[in-house]
């Protein structure tokens, strides 16, 4: 550890240079308040035994765990400022056979789209755990992950901060009994963004955007409907997460416009992959993967003649999405 | 031989997380065993045999379950020498969030879920804060948001730790675990001489001896009191 120096500063001077301790000492139920003049070994020892066996404390696991946190944070607030991940490159590896997949290399870039497509167990997980473990050969296919043409840094695989993939998937749910204002703080300060109230705003602002139906930043997001939900898991992990990568596992075409979803995520720049299988989400992507046998078997452009059977679902959608609406609002539906 | 301790909450997913890490071990062609410590019940050991790994359990009954493991952990390895194992995977469940069954220098690994709530890491004592590698599992049912909250909490109480995410129904991430369960360097005769990595809690009172009766008249040893005030309160 080379900052045992910070060990020597007061957790007045801390707080100051770093305010992101505040988490530290409140997750690790320590009050510094009033003893902001002492340092924090000095702080420690304010404890007695009976004290430390009561509340099952480590003292000095805690010494080192301040030191450690003060450096993975600026590490992670530096990555944040950096160029980042600009595109992912995945070289091919072996099928659950042992045979060589079907490509050579696929490089996704920034705003790009590729949909998965194939049956159930045929290797989706496999692909998205390679990918966040950034695979060196030393995974059951052998592909070799590399971002931004690069073998990358082992940091993606063990740092806690930097997820190099956000998931999104039709079985998520709200589990916190927050309303959405709440929930959006809560995640924001677990970023430390600068400007909560602009991005929070922004979020609610762009899930409205995306939902059928309007939410007030109030509602508690346990009662949020299917689609509101997922507008709001799109636009906080499109305005909010921390991860270049965005996996999606399909979007239930109820309650969201998801064209205007996936462009929200492109539009921030993430690199997109979305696991589905139906043809309009499918069919929005500049290319698609098909998975066989644990395998990539093939990486397919979308086609023009695909472009125009994409545009006949959109009609039969938006056919079906305003029969949907008139029968909400009570009327009896019948041919243009 | 290499020792693994392996605990968290009640239904945190760690039977699911070692099967499946199991089986990436397997596949590297390395002899793995289980034993399960648990309280009062546990039909685990079945799912074990029925995957074909060598497994014992124990249960604790009456006693303590985390000071039931370490009068018993020597056996255990001695067991897992007998059966040639490579990997002898030990797995416990934490029953009352202050103990932890890991031992200095042993991979010390706490299982724990995305839906238990936001306040757990807080709740959870050295099994959380002192473990090598944290293994966050059903982050497949709850948003992108509430795992990168969690994430963040574990961090704050175990910065030094290890997070790894894994779905412990498909498997992701276990052949990842796998990977950083053995590496093949360490050699594990025996445990004895090794210390826990944190005392367990002191108490010995009339109720651990069996007493059943209420009242100050039957308390005696190490009792403590909760503050009530002064009665005036509201």
């Amino acid at each position: 550890m080379k900052n045992r120096h910070l060990l020597k500063e007061s957790i007045e001077a801390l707080l100051e240079k770093y305010p992101f301790l505040g988490a530290f000492f409140e997750d690790n139920k320590l009050e510094v308040e009033g003893s902001g003049h002492l340092t924090f070994p000095e702080f420690l020892q304010g404890f007695d035994r009976e004290a430390v066996e009561e509340n099952a404390m480590d003292l000095e696991s805690l010494e080192e765990g301040l030191v450690t946190y003060v450096e993975q944070m600026l590490s992670f607030l530096g990555l944040d400022r950096e160029e980042g991940v600009w595109e992912l490159t995945i070289l091919a590896g072996r099928d659950k056979s042992g045979n060589p997949e079907g490509f050579d290399e696929i490089t996704i870039r920034r705003s790009d789209i590729v949909s998965i497509v194939g049956p159930t167990g045929s290797g989706k997980s496999r692909l998205l755990a390679d990918i966040e473990w950034t695979a060196d050969g030393d995974t059951p296919t052998g592909r070799r992950i590399l971002i931004n043409g690069e073998t990358p840094d082992k940091k993606w695989r063990f740092s806690s901060g930097n997820r190099l993939v956000a998931q999104l998937s039709q079985n998520m749910n709200f589990v916190m009994d927050l309303t959405v204002r709440e929930f959006l703080e809560l995640h924001a300060r677990s970023r430390m963004v600068e400007d909560e109230e602009a991005i929070i705003g922004k979020i609610i602002r762009e899930a409205n955007h995306l939902a059928g139906e309007r939410f007030d930043p109030d509602t508690p997001v346990t009662s949020l409907s299917g689609g509101q939900s997922r507008a709001l898991m799109i636009a906080d992990t499109a305005i909010l997460s921390t991860s270049p990568i965005v996996l999606i596992d399909e979007i239930e075409n109820a309650g969201i416009d998801r064209k205007k979803a996936l462009a929200l995520l492109v539009g921030e720049e993430k690199i997109v992959l979305m696991a589905t299988h139906d043809p309009s989400l499918a069919l929005m992507a500049d290319q698609r993967i098909v998975i066989r046998n644990g395998g990539i078997h093939k990486v397919l452009p979308t086609g023009d003649a695909e472009r125009e059977i994409l545009a006949e679902l959109a009609e039969m959608d938006s056919y079906i999405a305003d029969m949907r609406t008139r029968l909400r609002q009570g009327e009896k539906l019948s041919k243009a | 031989m290499q020792l693994v301790t392996v605990s968290g909450p009640p239904s945190s997913g760690k039977t699911s997380v070692i099967l499946k890490s199991i089986q990436a071990l397997q596949s590297r062609k390395l002899k793995v065993g289980v034993v399960k410590f648990d309280c009062l019940y546990t039909d685990d050991d079945i799912l074990y045999e029925k995957a074909g790994i060598p497994v014992k359990k124990g249960l604790s009954g009456s006693l303590c379950p985390d000071h039931y493991f370490v009068s018993n952990i020597e056996e255990v390895v001695q067991w897992g020498r007998k059966m040639e194992l490579d990997v002898l995977v030990t797995e416990s469940a934490g029953l009352c969030n202050r103990c932890s069954p890991y031992i200095k220098e042993v991979k010390a690994v706490c299982v724990i879920d995305n839906l238990s709530g936001i306040n757990t890491p807080k709740k959870i004592g050295p099994m959380l804060k002192s473990a090598d590698i944290v293994v966050i599992t059903k982050g497949d049912i709850v948003s992108q948001a509430e795992r990168e909250v969690f994430a963040s909490k574990v961090h704050s109480v175990n910065p030094r730790s290890i997070t790894m995410h894994i779905n412990g129904l498909t498997g992701q991430g276990a052949y990842e675990l796998s990977t950083l369960l053995h590496d093949g360097k360490e050699n594990l005769d025996t445990v004895k001489g090794k210390q826990l990595r944190y005392p367990m809690p002191s108490a010995l009172c009339s109720y651990c001896l069996g007493e059943t009766r209420i009242g100050d008249d039957y308390q005696m040893g190490n009792v403590r009191k909760m503050e009530m005030g002064d009665g005036h309160e509201k």
